[in-house]
């Protein structure tokens, strides 16, 4: 007891320089310059969400969101430039980034593998895969791989229940897992996801789709957009809620929708039949707003921008076919 | 004004009155916990649970959060509510037994033991030391992180916090935090400890399992 008492004093002062919010501008100015460029780089990008989300007082779970989709997680230096430039106390930023498990406050790999063990995914055996993840990475849930290539994580539903067991790299859905294909996953990953996708395909046809919650279809043979059946969800943006057709020619941007939708809206996606949100796990890769997944007819994932106006869209057969 | 009967008492209130203070300016006990004059209520521990309503439709509710209503019909010490309170105490008793003001309730309302698995939490999350910071302080140095089964109170990233002001108000109110601790007559206090305030925010790593953020006192650090 009596070394720790004589410890204190010492340790309490080196607690408090390193905990200072802002190092002194001696310190600063011994940082190299990259490390410094960087920072301030850093804290350019928040100023920028943070300008586009201005006047918005209950926006900070979505400037911690596009922080994280920039950066790839939380630092200290980002909740704190947060708090000053909010005005909010950096005691409330961090009780909300620690109180959402989708919010990391640790540096993630290149890579981000969810492992769905969502009840749904839970039942089709989800837990045996998430086991097989850790093994073949040789790390544990919520933890990156020592080569900072992967940080696995298991989430609760990634809204593909009916294709369950998910698991989402990178944005890209891998349906009907099983532990025999956790190696290949891991892989084509390894590989490039990107080699193998069929992202921003310019060629235009027809998809068949249906409710990632309930597979309920989407289809409405009855109504026809671009000559072909349409696809009918139910969205919602600043009080309204009503239908929209969308074309199911992928590569069209055709659509009806019952309320006229200012472009950049970002709309949020329900399923006429179970009102489920059918918000993916990922965000647009060309705007960062929550992408919207449909089971496709045939196996895979289509994803479309819930902003409208936006072309991001990705077609994932099974995360670039297995 | 609103009139309301409490136990079968009416009484008349100023809108906004919560059902605890009606019931205490008719001179109706209400056991609190997380509740403190001068902080906003936040009905953390659910002891001062009441009865509302009648027949079917009777509920029990928090009295400190719960606003009084006009012709609402409220019972404090139904055997519903006493059953419930009990309940409560055999809960608390199971996470932080060694909280001096649990035992005290505890005895008051004849609950001797606890059926459930023992544990000795620091921290009961009554939150009472957050609105301290908070409202009291202005200071906002120390908060909730993470949720459930992880959820605890500190400083954003566990470091000393520019913000504190070191004014002990925190440990003071923690109802966890009691059971040696003297801090408000030192003259009976077993170590000491208390006159080298050090709060939560400066550092609390070396002694995981102490009672109270005070260091260098260790006086009630818990053998697990
Ligand atoms: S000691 Fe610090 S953390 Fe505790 S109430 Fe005072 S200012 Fe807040
Ligand atoms: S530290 Fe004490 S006052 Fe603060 S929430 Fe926990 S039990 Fe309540
Ligand atoms: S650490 Fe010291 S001051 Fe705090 S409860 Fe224990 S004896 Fe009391
Ligand atoms: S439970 Fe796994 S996607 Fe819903
Ligand atoms: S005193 Fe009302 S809930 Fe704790
Ligand atoms: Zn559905
Ligand atoms: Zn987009």
């Amino acid at each position: 007891m009596l070394e720790t008492r004589e410890t204190h004093g010492p340790s309490s002062t080196e607690t408090a320089s390193r905990a200072a919010p802002y190092p002194a501008t001696d310190a600063t100015e011994q940082e190299p310059d990259d490390v410094a460029r960087d920072k301030q780089l850093k804290r350019d990008e928040i100023l920028g969400i943070l300008s586009r989300h201005d006047g918005n007082r209950g926006g900070l779970i979505s400037i911690l969101d596009a922080i994280q989709a920039k950066h790839g997680y939380l630092s200290a230096d980002a909740l704190k430039v947060v708090a000053d430039e909010t005005g909010r106390s950096l005691t409330d930023i961090y009780g909300v980034a620690t109180f959402y498990k989708s919010f990391s406050l640790k540096p993630r790999g290149k890579h981000l593998c969810s492992v769905c063990t969502g009840t749904a995914c839970h039942v089709r055996g989800a837990p045996i895969i998430a086991q097989e993840f850790e093994r073949q990475l040789g790390t544990s849930a919520g933890e990156m791989t020592a080569d900072k290539e992967f940080t696995l994580e298991t989430v609760n539903c990634l809204g593909a229940c009916a294709l369950g067991p998910i698991v989402v790299v990178d944005g890209h859905y891998f349906s009907n897992v099983d532990s025999a294909r956790v190696k290949r996953v891991i892989k084509k990953t390894r590989a490039g996801l990107d080699k193998v996708e069929i992202k921003g395909d310019k060629r235009v046809f027809p998809i068949t789709v249906s409710c990632s919650r309930c597979n309920h279809s989407l289809m409405e043979p009855g109504h026809l957009i671009d000559g072909a059946p349409s696809i009918r969800v139910t969205v919602s943006f600043e009080w309204k809620h009503g239908w929209l057709r969308l074309s199911s020619l992928y590569g069209s941007y055709t659509l009806e929708s019952e309320y006229k939708i200012p472009v950049d809206t970002v709309l949020d996606f329900f399923c006429p039949h179970c009102h489920a949100d059918l918000k993916g796990a990922s965000d647009c890769p060309n705007c960062g707003a929550p992408m919207v997944s449909m089971i496709v007819q045939n196996g895979g994932i289509a994803q479309i921008c819930s902003r409208r106006g936006c072309k991001g869209h990705m077609l994932d057969l099974d995360g670039g076919g297995f | 004004m609103i009139t309301l009967q409490i136990n079968g008492l009416e009484v008349a209130v100023e809108e906004g009155t919560t059902l605890l203070e009606a019931a205490r300016f008719l001179g109706f006990p209400i056991p609190t916990l997380c509740h403190m004059d001068g902080l906003s209520p936040y009905g953390a521990c659910r002891l001062c649970v009441v009865e509302i309503g009648e027949g079917p439709r009777a509920k029990l509710v928090s009295s400190c959060t719960y606003p009084a209503q006009d012709g609402l019909k409220v019972r404090t010490a139904s055997s519903r509510v006493v059953r419930a309170r009990k309940m409560v105490l055999e809960l608390l008793l199971a996470s932080c037994p060694q909280s001096k003001t649990i035992q005290d309730l505890a005895s008051a309302h004849n609950v001797h033991r606890q059926r459930f698995r023992q544990e000795y939490e620091d921290c009961i999350l009554c939150g009472l030391c957050v609105r301290m910071c908070e409202e009291q302080m202005m200071a906002k140095a120390i908060g909730f992180r993470g949720r459930g089964q992880t959820r605890s109170i500190g400083t954003p990233f566990d470091i000393k916090s520019e913000e504190c002001r070191l004014c002990g108000g925190c440990m003071y109110v923690c109802p966890a935090c009691q059971l040696r601790c003297t801090y408000t007559e030192p003259e009976k206090a077993v170590c000491g400890g208390c006159a080298n305030v050090s709060p939560p925010c400066v550092e609390k790593e070396q002694f995981d399992d102490m009672m109270c953020y005070m260091t260098p006192c260790v006086a009630c650090e818990i053998e697990k």
